[in-house]
């Protein structure tokens, strides 16, 4: 009986010497002969059939009784999302792509035990149709300067010895034990950090006012809410190394004086989620959190709390409210988060991202950083580039790079050869750039002075294919959908907004629908209570600004030069491209389409809905809309 | 009320759970501020938030019922009728967007008369629209049950529809 | 001395008052001072014929909301260099600040935002007088017929001043309405029939029932379920 009981063994590290014995230990203990196989675990990859590639290397490992000679690991995201499911092998980082579960057998044999390479799952450059063997080489890589992502590719979130054997938790024994909180503090601002979760906002002077700030209680936050649909930053640094947010949570607890914190995290993240709770008991564990940090004297502890579905969460005073049991509705903020916050009291908030950069700025010293970006922007950002992109994935690049460059350089291009028509950065609150601004450098002020932002790190590339309108009626639409309700300029200004881009759309604009919008946007701006409402009519504003022509098109023409606007066009069958196979007719919902078998068929305007079933179902592209 | 239900069959399901009812909102009686976690915890196990088991955290954790029933109807994580057997969840994030997922929408209404939010008859399948989930690169994309399908198109989500009982 | 106004049409001639917690500040180029801790619409709802500031969700009796952004004024804090658009209700007043209720940029706000209300509430009477004090004459989009406007006063004064939450705000955005749980709009328990809801409403939305309760406005969406976004489940039918 006494033998069931099983002693949990204390694990906690009491002491920085302790740390740096562990540390040694890893590096001893790791064999230099082990090849090491990095499978990516993140979102994308896992919706692509990540989980039967690993279970296919474990059981294959397994079955040749190679363990002592792998290091197989299932790492967060790696930032390459177009293509997953991928693996990274050995030092010279061997990367191949697209993988199946029956390719596993041949890599462990070959590469893995032998060192030859695979060619067929080599990423092939577009550009030059070369294929590439190692992930340094591939240009979407090149040109990064992957200072926080790079740790993806080299941890498995789920074990913390591998973060710390990476160094990790080095930045929290420094501040701790070398570092006064106004010394952390001063570092950080020296450094320009400033928010990365859409604000911009100086991180470093954020904390001063929260360390004033009077009060025994105060609460260090984290926003993991990130609804920016398109962007999946935040779910992939803390799926993929929760630690480096958690690390930089304790050191801002420890400057601040704060003892308790939060990761709201929204509650579409089911992997951020898993990972970050494993994190937090296993840094529980291990000492770095709970009572007397490291023998510091300093008590931390910090509670995920999933979000319920609203992107408004995002919103300071929204999220707040949520996490006391409230609807998430914003307060007007006249008083400042950092003096009171949570339960009205001193609270700090700030972005995964921003959390991430701390550990590498209490290392590497605020000087270092301040080297990276431009003048206004310090540092590297993270941007999730999607949409028409060939390279699509999450890209982490110094400030000051220019859009040309991480569209063209590092995102290969727009696929397809079409052209390029324009990019949203900032999510729903941002805006629309057109080409002729490709070479702005990426910063926070250069691109609010376009009329977007750099928000949570969006950026979403659109082509020829792309309705600017149709993108305009998408973004208010779903502002429509998340505004809380409160205030009456952003609930019925967007429920106009939306009603009026909805008539455009459908052919029934009037010539006063762009003052009118423009008039709603000056009240959504002036009258709305937070954030979301002031910024709601940018989408709107800015493809105005650079897209007028298209909305004249919709408006007086009514036409949608995109072909996107559906009652605005006109589908019809090319009669020599048309094989007669009698698919589009089948799909039709209205019986709108005739013809004899193996004839070319017809398409019935008058009974045409336009829902573009048949476009959709025609494999030989006979299907022509305009 | 809501008449989509067999109201007997919910009744028998919370009187059967009664006590895994009781045991989970007693563990939330100290921190009453976590109600939205407390939700969630009903929201998985039920499959939606039964008013019974709303009017008893309301009593259990002295919160006014009618401040209950706003968080539920506020977040869009909650539902208040009973979901079908299979949630689909259509991705409505702009990258899926601007790659085509509002046709997979539109499908869903023109072929299986299903809006976002509704439940078919049979209870089969529930309709839910989602804004971004994080693996943009694969868009469209669309979630059945816990079960992520990327680069879907109209004619691929029959096939993969055809799966589901 | 300085002439400190009292009302819109008396000043006095008084020295800085030496009192516990005076406020001096700057309303429409008056100099007035009110006792410190009040917001600016508190503080000149006692000084009539200054700074007459509409404000549909404030009632006196409970907490202000800040939800018709109607009491929005511009307000700047550090001498007049830089102003911003606040809410009058809810910002408290300060030391020297310089406030200004009735600027050509704020009156067009608050005649964008009566006729985006005037557009939802064509028949509030409230709204109507509005309209015609600000120039709305006919709304540019389609009209609804809701006569309650979300300001929430009904709940909050069954909330803080009777302190029964008997009815909430459900729902958000558009389909945001007022309602007791679970979607009823006839109070029946958990309303004593104090009739408090009704006597707040500023339009008139809540009326009396048979029982001797309250009946609630169920909100109508006239412009159609556009898009598939942001729907759910909406309020029972």
């Amino acid at each position: 009986m006494e033998q069931q009981v099983k002693q949990k063994v204390d694990k906690r590290i009491k002491s920085v010497k302790q740390l740096e014995q562990l540390r040694q230990a890893l590096a001893d203990g790791k064999d230099e002969n082990r090849v090491t196989v990095a499978v990516c675990g993140g979102t994308a990859c896992l919706a692509a059939g990540a989980k039967d590639i690993v279970a296919a290397f474990e059981a294959e490992i397994r079955k040749r009784g190679v363990h002592a000679r792998v290091e197989f690991k299932e790492t967060g995201c790696q930032g390459f999302c177009a293509c997953g499911p991928l693996v990274v092998i050995g030092p010279e980082k061997i990367f191949y792509q697209h993988i199946k579960p029956g390719d596993v057998p041949e890599i462990i044999d070959e590469t893995i035990l032998k060192g030859k390479i695979i060619s067929r799952l080599l990423y092939v450059d577009p550009a030059t149709n070369q294929k590439i063997t190692h992930e340094s080489d591939i240009p979407f890589y090149k040109k990064q300067t992957r200072n926080i992502m790079a740790a993806n590719r080299e941890i498995d979130p789920t074990k913390i010895e591998q973060y710390v054997a990476a160094g990790g938790y080095t930045a929290l024994s420094k501040a701790l034990f070398q570092m006064s909180p106004d010394k952390i503090i001063n570092e950080i601002t020296r450094a320009g950090l400033r928010g990365r979760g859409g604000g911009g906002f100086p991180t470093g002077r954020k904390w001063q006012s929260c360390w004033v700030a009077e009060g025994d209680v105060k609460y260090v936050l984290c926003n993991a809410d990130e609804g920016d649909p398109g962007a999946y930053q935040d779910g992939s640094i803390l799926g993929g190394n929760p630690h480096s947010v958690i690390e930089g949570m304790i050191i801002a607890a420890y400057a601040v004086g704060a003892h308790e914190g939060y990761i709201y995290v929204r509650n579409e993240y089911p992997l951020a989620v898993a990972h970050s709770r494993i994190a937090i008991q296993q840094a529980l564990d291990y000492g770095f959190l709970g009572e007397n940090i490291l023998d510091s004297g300093f008590d931390f502890k910090i509670t995920i709390n999933k979000g319920g579905g609203a992107f408004v969460c995002g919103e300071s005073s929204a999220l707040i409210a949520s996490l006391e049991g409230k609807v998430g509705e914003p307060k007007s903020k006249y008083t400042h988060m950092a003096e009171k916050g949570l339960w009205d009291k001193p609270s700090l908030l700030n972005n995964v991202k921003t959390w991430a950069n701390v550990p590498l700025i209490i290392n590497k010293g605020a000087d270092w950083y301040a080297k990276i970006g431009t003048a206004g922007s310090k540092g590297t950002m993270i941007f999730a580039l999607v949409g028409k992109i060939t390279n699509s994935g999450l890209v982490e690049v110094p400030m000051g790079i220019s859009l040309r460059e991480m569209i063209y350089d590092i995102g290969g291009g727009i696929p397809g050869g079409k052209q390029f028509k324009a990019v949203q950065t900032g999510g729903p609150s941002g805006g629309c750039i057109s080409a002729t601004l490709l070479d702005t450098p990426v910063d926070f002020d250069e691109l609010t002075k376009l009329g977007s932002m750099m928000g949570s790190g969006g950026m979403i590339v659109m082509d020829e294919d792309n309705c600017m309108v149709d993108v305009a009626r998408y973004f208010i639409e779903f502002l429509k959908g998340e505004s809380c309700g409160k205030c009456a300029p952003c609930r019925e200004g967007l429920t106009r907004l939306s009603e009026i881009l909805d008539r455009i759309t459908r052919g029934q604009g009037r010539s006063e629908d762009l003052e009118t919008m423009q008039d709603l946007g000056e009240i959504l701006d002036a009258g709305s209570l937070c954030g979301l409402g002031r910024s709601a009519a940018n989408p709107v504003l800015s493809t105005i600004r650079y897209f007028k022509d298209e909305y004249l098109a919709h408006i007086v023409d009514k036409k949608c030069p995109a072909g996107v606007c559906r009652e605005l066009i006109e589908f019809s069958i090319d009669a020599e491209k048309c094989t007669g196979c009698g698919v589009c007719a089948r799909a039709c919902a209205t019986k709108a389409i005739s013809g004899e078998k193996k004839q070319p068929h017809v398409i019935n305007q008058d009974l045409c809905i336009k829902c573009g079933a048949c476009f959709d179902s025609c494999k030989f592209e006979a299907v022509k809309k305009q | 009320m809501d008449t989509n239900t067999n109201l007997a069959e919910v009744r028998a399901i919370i009187e059967n759970n009664a006590g895994k009812i009781e045991a989970l909102i007693n563990s939330y009686v100290s921190k009453k501020e976590q109600l939205i976690s407390l939700l969630q915890d009903v929201q998985a196990e039920f499959n939606y938030l039964p008013q019974d088991v709303l009017i008893k955290i309301s009593q259990t954790l002295e919160i006014p019922l009618s401040q209950v029933f706003s968080v539920a109807t506020f977040f869009h994580a909650f539902s208040l009728k009973p979901r079908g057997r299979h949630t689909i969840t259509v991705c409505l994030g702009t990258a899926c967007h601007v790659k085509g997922g509002q046709r997979l929408v539109d499908k869903m209404a023109r072929d299986y008369h299903l809006k976002p939010g509704e439940t078919t008859e049979d209870e089969k399948f529930t309709l839910e629209t989602v804004n971004c989930l994080g693996c943009c690169a694969l868009g469209p994309v669309v979630v059945v049950d816990d079960k992520y399908e990327g680069q879907v198109t109209p004619d691929k989500l029959d096939k993969i529809l055809k799966n589901y009982k | 001395m300085t002439k400190y106004w009292i009302n819109g049409n008396e000043s006095v001639d008084i020295s800085d008052a030496e009192d516990i917690n005076v406020v001096h500040l700057t309303v429409d180029d008056k100099n007035i001072a009110v006792s410190g801790g009040k917001t600016i619409f508190a503080a000149l709802q006692r000084m009539p014929g200054i700074g007459e500031i509409p404000g549909l969700c404030y009632h006196g009796a409970v907490r202000p909301y800040g939800a018709c952004r109607l009491c929005t004024v511009e307000v700047s804090e550090d001498g007049g260099k830089r102003y911003r658009f606040v809410a009058a209700c809810l910002y408290p007043v300060t030391e020297g600040m310089i406030v200004k209720t009735n600027t050509e940029k704020i009156r067009k706000l608050r005649k964008g935002i009566i006729e985006l209300l005037l557009a939802r509430s064509p028949n509030a009477r409230v709204i109507q007088e509005l309209a015609k004090e600000y120039g709305v004459e006919k709304p540019r989009f389609s009209l609804g017929d809701n006569d309650c406007i979300l300001c929430g006063l009904c709940v909050r004064a069954c909330q803080e001043i009777i302190g029964k939450s008997a009815i909430s705000l459900v729902n958000r955005g558009i389909y945001k309405e007022v309602a007791a749980p679970f979607y009823a709009y006839e109070l029946e328990e958990g309303c004593i029939g104090c009739g408090d809801c009704m006597y707040v409403c500023p339009t008139g939305a809540i009326t009396m029932g048979a029982n001797g309760k309250p009946v609630l406005p169920k909100v109508k969406i006239p412009f159609g379920e556009i898009g598939a976004m942001g729907t759910k489940e909406k309020r029972a039918k």
